[in-house]
C-alpha cells in the first residue's frame, strides 16, 4: 500500500537534509511501527507523507497504491485516504469542531462522488465515535482543539480518523502526553480500525504504546534512514538495550 | 503671488453648495435649525477635509469624493426583512421616514422631520469639532429620520431595527435615541441600498441614562456605488453599558465615525467591529472615546479582512481626562491581509491626563496561518474552502463574543452572505 523508495528530503527554509535515503514498505492490513531517537526524522517523515509544504523531496519517491503522491497537495492526499494523526494537533480559534468535522467529511465524500451526509446521520456518526472514545459531546461544541487538554486533543485526532475512515493511517507520537487510561482508550480506538484493507504506521519513541497496538513490523529510523527492521521483538529489544546497540551495528 | 489663495473648489464641493441653495426651501426646520444649517454649509464652503487635517489623514475626503449625485425624487427603496427575527422595523426610505409608526410598549417614536420643524432637535445639530465634516454635511441637509425614546425601566423584548435604505441619489438621515434609566434594548442600525451613485450621510445619536444597557449593531452593506458617511455618537451615563458592534461589508467610500463619552461613574463601553473589505473601495472607522469621569471602562476590538485593492483605516483615539482616575481601557486592531494590492492603516492614540489608569493598545497585520491551513487540508478540505473557514473564523471570534445566540447566528449569516459573493 505504501512504498517509500530512496527518499531524500530537506527543510525548504534552510536546506537542512532530514531524510537521507529512506526505504520502507507497508502492506495493506499491516501495522508498522517506526521507532528512533529524537531528531532521527520520525515526525518529518509523517509531515512529508501528509504533504506539508515546509519540506521538499529532492530524490526518491513515495508510492501509495502504486501511484506517486509527491505532486498531490495535502487535501488531495487526505481525500485519497491518507490520514496523519498529529503529534501536536493545532488549536484553531473560531472554527467550530462540529462544523469542521462536517466540512471535512463532506469534502471527502464530494471528492469521491458521494452525496453529502444528512445532518441526523452525521450527528449519529459523531456521537457513536465519541462514545467509543469516551469523549464528551460538549467538548465538540468548542472551537477546534481550543482549550482541549493534551489527552483530549489526541482523542479528537482518533475521532477524526474514525469518522474519515482513511486507508493509510499515520500516527505521530500519539502516545505522548497520555496517561495510561487515555492511552488504552486511544489504543482500543486504533485497534478497532485494524482491517485487511487498511495500513497503520505508528510512530513512537517508546515501546509502551506497542504493548497496546501490537505491530506486525518494527523499523528503526536514524539520521533519516531505516537502519534496521524486524518484528515486534525488535521493539522489546530496543526497550531493554536502548538505541545505542542498533545504531552501533549500523555504523 | 497667489500661493496662499484658497484652492479652487472641487466638483463635489461646488455640487454640494449648489444643492444646498436648491434644497433649502424643502428642508424642514425652524429658525434655530436654519441657523445650524447655515453654519454647516459655511463649513463646507471652507472646503472638505484633506489629508492635512490630522483626523482625515488616511481618508482625504476632498480628493476621494469625486462626484455628488443629484437628489432623486422617485426613489424606489423598500424596507428589508430585519437582521434579527421579530424586530420592530423603522424604515427610512430614500431619506424619508414612514408616517405609520409602530406601537411598542414603553417606546415613543417620532418622525425626525417633525422635530426639525418644531426646532426641538436644534441643540443636537452642533458639530463636535472643526474637522467634523460628516456632522456639517448632515446638519446642512438632514430632512428626516426618527426620534426613539425608550422609557425608564423598559425591558424591550423585541429588537428595534432602524433602516436607512437608498436606491441612488442623496439621503441625509438622523436617528436619535434615548434609553431611559434601567432600560434594556437591542437596536440594529441597518445601512444598505442598491442602484446607481449614492451619497448618504447618517448620524446616530444615543443617550444612555443611568443603568441602561444597550447592544447597538450597525450593519452596513451598501453597494459599491455608494459613498457612506456615518457618525455614531453616544453618551453613556452612570453604571450604563453600551456594546457597539459594527459590521462594514460594502460601500465604495465609507467613513464610520464613533464618538463616545462616558458621562457617569461605572459606565462601560465595548466596541467590536469587523471590516470585510473587497474590490477597489475605501473604508475608514474612526473612533474618539472620552473617558470623562472616574471609574469607567472600555474595550475595543476590530478585526479586518482585506481582499482585492481595498483600503481600510482604523483610527482609535482614547482620551482619559484629568479627573478620570481608575479608567481601564484596552484597544486591539487585527488585520488579515489577503492580497498584495490591499492595504490597512491603523492609528491607535492614547491621550492620558490622569495618573492612575490602565490603558493599552495593540495592532497586528497577518496572513493566513500556514500551520492552520495545513491542518485543515490534511483532513481533505480543499485549499479554497480551508482558507474560507480560517478567514471566517478570524472575524467570527469577535461575533461570538456577543454571547447572544440569536445575534451571533444572525451576524454569522450576514458573514456567510459576504463570503458567498466575495470568497
Amino acid at each position: 500500500m505504501l512504498e517509500i523508495k530512496n527518499l531524500h528530503a530537506r527543510i525548504v527554509d534552510d536546506g537542512t537534509e532530514i531524510i537521507r535515503g529512506l526505504d520502507l514498505t507497508v502492506k495493506a492490513g499491516e501495522v508498522a511501527a517506526i521507532m528512533g531517537p529524537n531528531g532521527s526524522g520520525k515526525s518529518t517523515l509523517s509531515y512529508i507523507l501528509a504533504g506539508r509544504e515546509d519540506y521538499e523531496v529532492t530524490e526518491g519517491d513515495i508510492l501509495y497504491n502504486g501511484q506517486s503522491i509527491l505532486e498531490m497537495d495535502p487535501a488531495e492526499r487526505a481525500t485519497a485516504g491518507i490520514f496523519l494523526a498529529f503529534q501536536y494537533p493545532m488549536e484553531i480559534p473560531g472554527v467550530a469542531t462540529m462544523e469542521f468535522l462536517k466540512v471535512a467529511m463532506n469534502e471527502q465524500r464530494k471528492a469521491r462522488g458521494e452525496e453529502p451526509l444528512k445532518i441526523p446521520e452525521f450527528l449519529k456518526r459523531v456521537k457513536d465515535a465519541a462514545g467509543l472514545l469516551n469523549m464528551d459531546m460538549n467538548m465538540l461544541k468548542r472551537p477546534l482543539n481550543v482549550g482541549f487538554s493534551g489527552g483530549e486533543k489526541k482523542r479528537a485526532e482518533i475521532l477524526q480518523m474514525k469518522l474519515l475512515e482513511p486507508k493509510l493511517c499515520v500516527l505521530d507520537e500519539t502516545d505522548s502526553g497520555l496517561d495510561i487510561d487515555a492511552l488504552k482508550i486511544v489504543a482500543d480506538g486504533v485497534n478497532a480500525l485494524r482491517s485487511p484493507d487498511r495500513a497503520i504506521v505508528v510512530i513512537t519513541h517508546y515501546q509502551r504504546l506497542l504493548e497496546h497496538i501490537v505491530p506486525d513490523s518494527v523499523h528503526v529510523l536514524y539520521k533519516g534512514q531505516v537502519i534496521k527492521s524486524g518484528d515486534k521483538s525488535l521493539a522489546l529489544d530496543l526497550e531493554t538495550n536502548g538505541y545505542a546497540g542498533v545504531i552501533g551495528q549500523a555504523a | 503671488m497667489n500661493m496662499h489663495a484658497q484652492p479652487q473648489r472641487t466638483l463635489a464641493e461646488t455640487a454640494l453648495i449648489d444643492a444646498f441653495g436648491e434644497r433649502l426651501s424643502l428642508l424642514p426646520g425652524d429658525g434655530a435649525v436654519m441657523v445650524k444649517r447655515d453654519d454647516a454649509i459655511e463649513a463646507i464652503k471652507h472646503g472638505l477635509p484633506t489629508r492635512r487635517v490630522e483626523s482625515w489623514h488616511y481618508t482625504d475626503l476632498r480628493r476621494l469624493l469625486t462626484s455628488v449625485p443629484a437628489f432623486e425624487t422617485d426613489g424606489i427603496a423598500k424596507a428589508l426583512d430585519p437582521v434579527l427575527d421579530s424586530s420592530a422595523v423603522l424604515p427610512v426610505l430614500n431619506g424619508v421616514s414612514n408616517s405609520k409608526l409602530p406601537e411598542i410598549d414603553g417606546v415613543t417614536v417620532q418622525r425626525l422631520s417633525e422635530k426639525l420643524t418644531d426646532g426641538s432637535v436644534a441643540p443636537g445639530l452642533d458639530r463636535y469639532g472643526a474637522d467634523d465634516a460628516i456632522g456639517a454635511l448632515n446638519t446642512a441637509f438632514v430632512a428626516d429620520g426618527y426620534f426613539v425614546d425608550i422609557a425608564d425601566g423598559t425591558q424591550l423584548e423585541k429588537p428595534i431595527e432602524l433602516q436607512n435604505l437608498q436606491s441612488g441619489g442623496q439621503a441625509h438621515v438622523r436617528l436619535l435615541t434615548r434609553v431611559g434609566a434601567g432600560a434594556k434594548a437591542i437596536i440594529v442600525e441597518r445601512q444598505a441600498g442598491e442602484g446607481s451613485d449614492a451619497l448618504i450621510s447618517s448620524v446616530s445619536q444615543l443617550v444612555l441614562d443611568e443603568g441602561a444597557e444597550v447592544t447597538w449593531l450597525i450593519v452596513q452593506e451598501q453597494p459599491d456605488t455608494a459613498t457612506h458617511l456615518a457618525q455614531f455618537k453616544a453618551h453613556i451615563g452612570k453604571d450604563a453599558k453600551l456594546t457597539l458592534f459594527i459590521m462594514n461589508a460594502g460601500g465604495k467610500l465609507v467613513r464610520q465615525e464613533v464618538v463616545v463619552r462616558t458621562t457617569g461613574e461605572g459606565a462601560d463601553f465595548k466596541l467590536r467591529g469587523i471590516n470585510l473589505l473587497a474590490g477597489d473601495t475605501h473604508t475608514d472607522t474612526t473612533m474618539v472615546l472620552d473617558h470623562a469621569v472616574p471609574h469607567t471602562t472600555s474595550t475595543e476590538v476590530m478585526r479586518n479582512v482585506v481582499t482585492g485593492k481595498a483600503r481600510g483605516v482604523f483610527q482609535g483615539r482614547i482620551n482619559v481626562h484629568q479627573y478620570a482616575q481608575k479608567t481601564n481601557a484596552k484597544m486591539a486592531c487585527n488585520t488579515l491581509l489577503l492580497s498584495d494590492d490591499g492595504e490597512f492603516s491603523t492609528k491607535p492614540e492614547l491621550e492620558i491626563f490622569a495618573d492612575d489608569v490602565v490603558c493599552g493598545h495593540g495592532a497586528t497585520v497577518t496572513e493566513i496561518d500556514h500551520d492552520h491551513l495545513f491542518y485543515l487540508m490534511a483532513r481533505g478540505i480543499n485549499e479554497k474552502t480551508a482558507r474560507g473557514l480560517l478567514v471566517k473564523a478570524f472575524v467570527a471570534e469577535v461575533i461570538e463574543e456577543l454571547d447572544d445566540e440569536a445575534l451571533v447566528e444572525a451576524l454569522e449569516a450576514r458573514l456567510d452572505g459576504w463570503f458567498l459573493t466575495h470568497g
